[in-house]
Parts: C-alpha cells; sequence; structure tokens
C-alpha cells in the first residue's frame, strides 16, 4: 500500500491529489486521445434530405396508386356505382365536405377513437404494472388476456348492443375491449424484456420497491410500452370503425364507420370509397405524427436505432 | 448484513481489528443435488486493501461478490459486510441507457440520498475524478466501452460505500484501453482510500492491481491460495532489492508462478471428472 495515501469517504475528492503521482500511472492525455478516437459523432439531417428520404417516396407511391387506379378504370369503364375512378370518388369527397357529413363524421370517430383510447391507456397501465408485480395473479389472468387481444373486438358488439342499447356506452366498451389487452400486453412484454444486469444494477444502487418501479423498470420497459400504445391505438380505431358499421341508429352519433354502412345501405360505392379512404388517412396520420416520431425518439436516445 | 448460520466463537477467529469484509466457512448452493458452488471458503479483508480474485469461468467469482453486496443470502456460513451494503461495476457498466451519464451519477446519488442541490456540483466533480467532465449529456451508446465503465465507476463512487465490488469490469475491453484503465483504477482507488475486491480471469491484471491476490478453485469455489504483491509495488519497501532482481521481474515471476498453480486447479477438474 503506497504510503501517503488518504482515504477520503467523506466524499470531498480533490482533483489535485490526482496529479501527485507522476509516476507514468499519469495517463490523463493517452485517455483523452483515446476518448476522441472512439467517439462517434451524431450526424443529423438537413430538412432537404428529410424530404428526399421520409416524404418524397410514399407520396410518389400514392400517386402512382392513383394514377394505375385511374388507367384501369379509363380502360376496363366499369359502371361508376360499382367502381368509379378517383375523379368520381374526387367528386364526392368534395362534396361531402360541402354538406358537412364528412367533417362531422370525422369528428365523432376521431373523438370516440381518442378518448376511447386515452381511457384504455388509463385502465391499462396500472393493470399491467400490478400483473407485472405480483406473479400469482399474471399466471391466473396472462392467458385471458392475451386471449382477448386475439379475440376480434367486434365480437364484443352484439353483447354491448344487449347490455347498453345503441348508446355511445356500445362503442366504447367495444374500443376499451380492443385497446386494455393490447396495451396491457406490450407493458408486459417490455418489462419481460428488461436486461437483468439492469435491475441488478438497480438494485445495487439502493432502489427498491416502488423506487426501483419509477425509477428502473418504468423507464426500461418503456419501448415496450409505447409498442404496446401503438397497437392499442390500432386496435381502439378497428373496433371504434367496426361498433360503428354494426350498431347503427339510437342515440349513437354518426360516424366515419356510419358513414360507411351508409354507403353500402345506397349502394354508393363513391360514399363506400369516401368513407374507407378517411379510415386510412386517419390511421396513416395518427401513425406518422404521433407513434412514428415517439418511438423513433425513444429508440435513437437508447441507441436502438440504426438510422 | 450479518447472516449467521455456523456460528463460529467470536474472539479466537476475529483477525486484525479493521476487517470490512468477514466471510466464515461461506456456503451456497444454488439447487440441492447440484453441489455448491461455493464452499467452506474464509476471507477477511481490511479496510482500504485491494484485493483481486482470480478464478477461472464457473468459479463462483460472480456469486461470491452478490454475497458479500447483500443480493444474496448464502446457505451456509457468516458474512460480515458494511450494512450499507457495497457499490459494484459490472462488465458492461450496466448504465441506464435512457439517462445521460450524468443523470446516471445522479440516480446514484438520488438513491443515495443526497440532496438535490448537492448533486450537480458532485456529478461533475466524480466525472472529473474519472476523467469525462466532458460527458455529462451524452448518452450511454454514444460514449465508447471504455468512457461507460469509467461512468460506471463514477456511478459506483457516487454511492460512498466503503466497498467497491468490481465483477470483471475490464473483460470486455480492447488491450490498450484496458492497460490504461487498470492504472486508472489504482490512481482513482489510492485517491478514495475505498476497499476495492476485484474480480479477474486475467492474471497479470490481478498481479498488477491487486495488493492479495486470491486463487479461487472451481466447484465449489474456495480459496486455495494467496499472493501479497503489496511489498513488491510499495515504493518504500526495499524487499525486492536485496532478493538481486528488478520489481518487473519480481512480478513477472510472480505472474508466471500464479498461472502455472491456476492451470493445476483447473486441470485437477479434467481428472476428477474422468473419475
Amino acid at each position: 500500500m503506497p504510503a501517503h495515501r488518504e482515504p477520503e469517504l467523506d466524499g470531498s475528492v480533490s482533483t489535485a491529489a490526482t496529479d501527485r503521482d507522476g509516476s507514468g500511472r499519469d495517463n490523463a492525455a493517452a485517455l483523452a486521445g483515446l476518448d476522441a478516437l472512439q467517439s462517434r459523432g451524431g450526424q443529423s439531417r438537413t430538412a432537404a434530405e428529410i424530404f428526399r428520404t421520409r416524404v418524397a417516396p410514399p407520396v410518389v407511391a400514392l400517386l402512382a396508386a392513383v394514377m394505375v387506379w385511374q388507367l384501369v378504370v379509363a380502360i376496363v369503364d366499369p359502371r361508376p356505382d360499382i367502381m368509379p375512378g378517383p375523379l368520381e370518388v374526387g367528386r364526392q369527397i368534395a362534396a361531402s365536405v360541402a354538406d358537412g357529413t364528412l367533417p362531422g363524421a370525422l369528428a365523432t370517430s376521431l373523438w370516440r377513437g381518442l378518448s376511447g383510447f386515452l381511457v384504455a391507456v388509463l385502465v391499462a397501465t396500472p393493470l399491467a404494472l400490478l400483473i407485472a408485480q405480483w406473479a400469482g395473479l399474471r399466471s391466473a389472468v396472462g392467458p385471458l388476456i392475451t386471449g382477448l387481444q386475439v379475440l376480434p373486438s367486434v365480437a364484443w358488439v352484439p353483447a354491448a348492443i344487449v347490455w347498453f342499447g345503441l348508446s355511445d356506452a356500445t362503442v366504447y366498451f367495444v374500443v376499451l375491449m380492443g385497446a386494455i389487452p393490447s396495451i396491457v400486453n406490450g407493458m408486459l412484454s417490455g418489462i419481460d424484456q428488461i436486461p437483468p444486469q439492469l435491475l441488478k444494477a438497480g438494485r445495487v444502487l439502493g432502489a427498491d420497491g416502488w423506487r426501483l418501479a419509477v425509477k428502473v423498470i418504468l423507464p426500461a420497459a418503456m419501448p415496450g410500452y409505447v409498442a404496446g400504445l401503438k397497437q392499442g391505438w390500432a386496435f381502439s380505431w378497428r373496433s371504434l370503425m367496426g361498433a360503428e358499421l354494426i350498431a347503427i341508429g339510437g342515440s349513437i352519433g354518426f360516424g366515419l364507420g356510419s358513414l360507411l354502412a351508409q354507403g353500402r345501405t345506397v349502394s354508393d360505392m363513391a360514399i363506400v370509397l369516401t368513407a374507407v379512404l378517411s379510415i386510412l388517412l386517419v390511421g396513416i396520420i395518427v401513425e406518422l405524427l404521433f407513434f412514428n416520431p415517439l418511438e423513433k425518439r425513444l429508440l435513437r436516445g437508447r441507441g436502438l436505432l440504426a438510422r | 448484513m450479518s447472516t449467521t448460520t455456523n456460528a463460529a466463537p467470536a474472539a479466537a477467529s476475529s483477525p486484525a481489528p479493521e476487517a470490512v469484509i468477514r466471510l466464515e466457512n461461506l456456503g451456497k448452493t444454488f439447487v440441492a443435488g447440484d453441489g455448491p458452488v461455493l464452499q467452506g471458503l474464509d476471507l477477511s479483508i481490511q479496510r482500504g486493501q485491494f484485493v483481486a480474485l482470480l478464478g477461472a469461468s464457473g468459479s463462483g467469482k460472480t456469486t461470491l461478490l452478490n454475497v458479500v453486496a447483500g443480493l444474496e443470502d448464502p446457505t451456509e456460513g457468516s458474512v460480515s459486510a458494511p450494512a450499507q451494503g457495497a457499490a459494484m461495476m459490472f462488465q458492461d457498466a450496466g448504465l441506464f441507457p435512457w439517462l445521460t451519464a450524468g443523470k446516471n451519477v445522479e440516480l446514484a446519488l438520488e438513491l443515495a440520498g443526497i440532496p438535490k442541490a448537492d448533486r450537480a456540483d458532485r456529478v461533475q466533480e466524480l466525472l472529473e475524478l474519472v476523467r469525462l467532465p466532458q460527458v455529462a449529456d451524452k448518452r450511454p451508446h454514444e460514449l465508447s466501452g471504455g468512457m461507460r465503465q469509467r461512468v460506471g465507476l463514477a456511478r459506483a463512487l457516487a454511492q460512498e460505500r466503503e466497498v467497491l465490488l468490481m465483477d470483471e469490469p475490464f473483460s470486455a475491453l480492447d488491450a490498450i484501453t484496458r492497460d490504461l484503465l487498470q492504472d486508472e483504477v489504482l490512481r482513482i482507488w489510492e485517491v478514495t482510500g475505498r476497499t476495492i475486491v476485484f474480480i479477474t480471469h486475467n492474471v497479470s491484471e490481478a498481479v498488477h492491481l491487486g495488493q492479495r491476490v486470491l486463487l479461487l478453485s472451481s466447484r465449489p469455489g474456495r480459496i486455495v491460495q494467496e499472493w501479497d504483491t503489496g511489498p513488491w509495488k510499495d515504493p518504500d519497501s526495499y524487499g525486492f532489492e536485496a532478493s538481486g532482481q528488478s520489481r518487473e521481474e519480481t512480478l513477472d515471476e510472480l505472474t508466471r508462478t500464479i498461472t502455472h498453480r491456476l492451470r493445476e486447479e483447473i486441470g485437477r477438474h479434467a481428472r476428477s471428472s474422468r473419475t
């Protein structure tokens, strides 16, 4: 043991003392050089690059699809009420926007989808944490939750109509039955996939009980949780459209699914396609504007994304 | 933490007064029938010592550290270690990927009960101690393996524990980085005066770092031999001059001796498995 070593357990670490020993141990310069060699610089993209790699390709693909559609309609020339071309559908969309049907249906469905999804998040998150903490509960209800996730939630529509009648409660019930199992399962798999080393590090640092849950388990399970949220939203939206399509009338408001059902009833393919395209568009927009950036940011911050 | 299932007369077996860690007749069996991982292990470590624990894979080195850290209970014998537990460093640093380097160190301070107002300065001090004052805002994946280990070291030091356990912290690093970090650990040991237990399977690393080198046998793990390298490293000790060898020669010879003994110990398993 070197003779002139002074224990400083009280925490006052003097950096002056570190250079005291000049006997080849002071390798600050070598270390600094190594750090510089091994550090990776962050790469940032310009707006033009983002446009070229992210925005342009899907726009081009979409335009191409519409052109093929128009071309097929022009060549085959089907009955416009059975297979309308993009121009007729465009006219129908413009008319539905002008008379307020489409914006109204869109607003009704979006509100239901989002509020139902938020309620599902509020129910599923604590439920998942509880199940994860308690092994007995997990082995009891785990298979049931997985089963519910596989069960198409539209299967609940008849039961919901019997219980709640033709009211908004029916629609919300179906949405919750679709979204909650997905979010719970996403979070559970997020917790399962936490590297054991991180949990050990947390315990060594003195995190116990709820501090371990809040400071280590929750943030570590984030990627799985967000994947579960994303899937939960998709299930919410699908379940909602299924419910609106089947349960019509009563006190249920007029949503996109109802518009779809209306188009079928009056055998107007332009209305049907207007509704289908709107439902698709909402799905794409929510994904692109919300979940995609959230997920990318999360994964990139942890070095889990190559690009 | 103190588990006593096999109480020995305290006066008879009590070694030097300043022992921070004392293991007596320690045994650990995970699955009954599989045989013990550790058995009859006696070890006493004085305050401020740097102990290198050497053993082949499967010698229960990590289990031993877990027991000392209080993460696992022994199935036999007694452990006495600081009640507050021990700080620990891992092979892969174990930094939290969602926190920056600075926040990783700060979380250790927070969990150790340091008030918020004092944390920022302390984080900076600790990062300066491991010579990484500039990386506080970087995420772990933006750092090299060696830098991550130094942040891990800063985080372990943030805990203000008397004992620092290091579980093969450099075994995944390249040779150049490992050489430099070995000297960094020695420097930080001298500055902070911590008691360090360092696990390795690299004989020269053990000889270079440890004042004591302990050789652990495998299945069951127990300490089969111990070498004291302290006198050869202390600049105030002239012991090695009398032997007519230089310090380097002496340490090289010790490395060869220990390597030979380690191979003997591993070879014993080949013979015993054939019978």
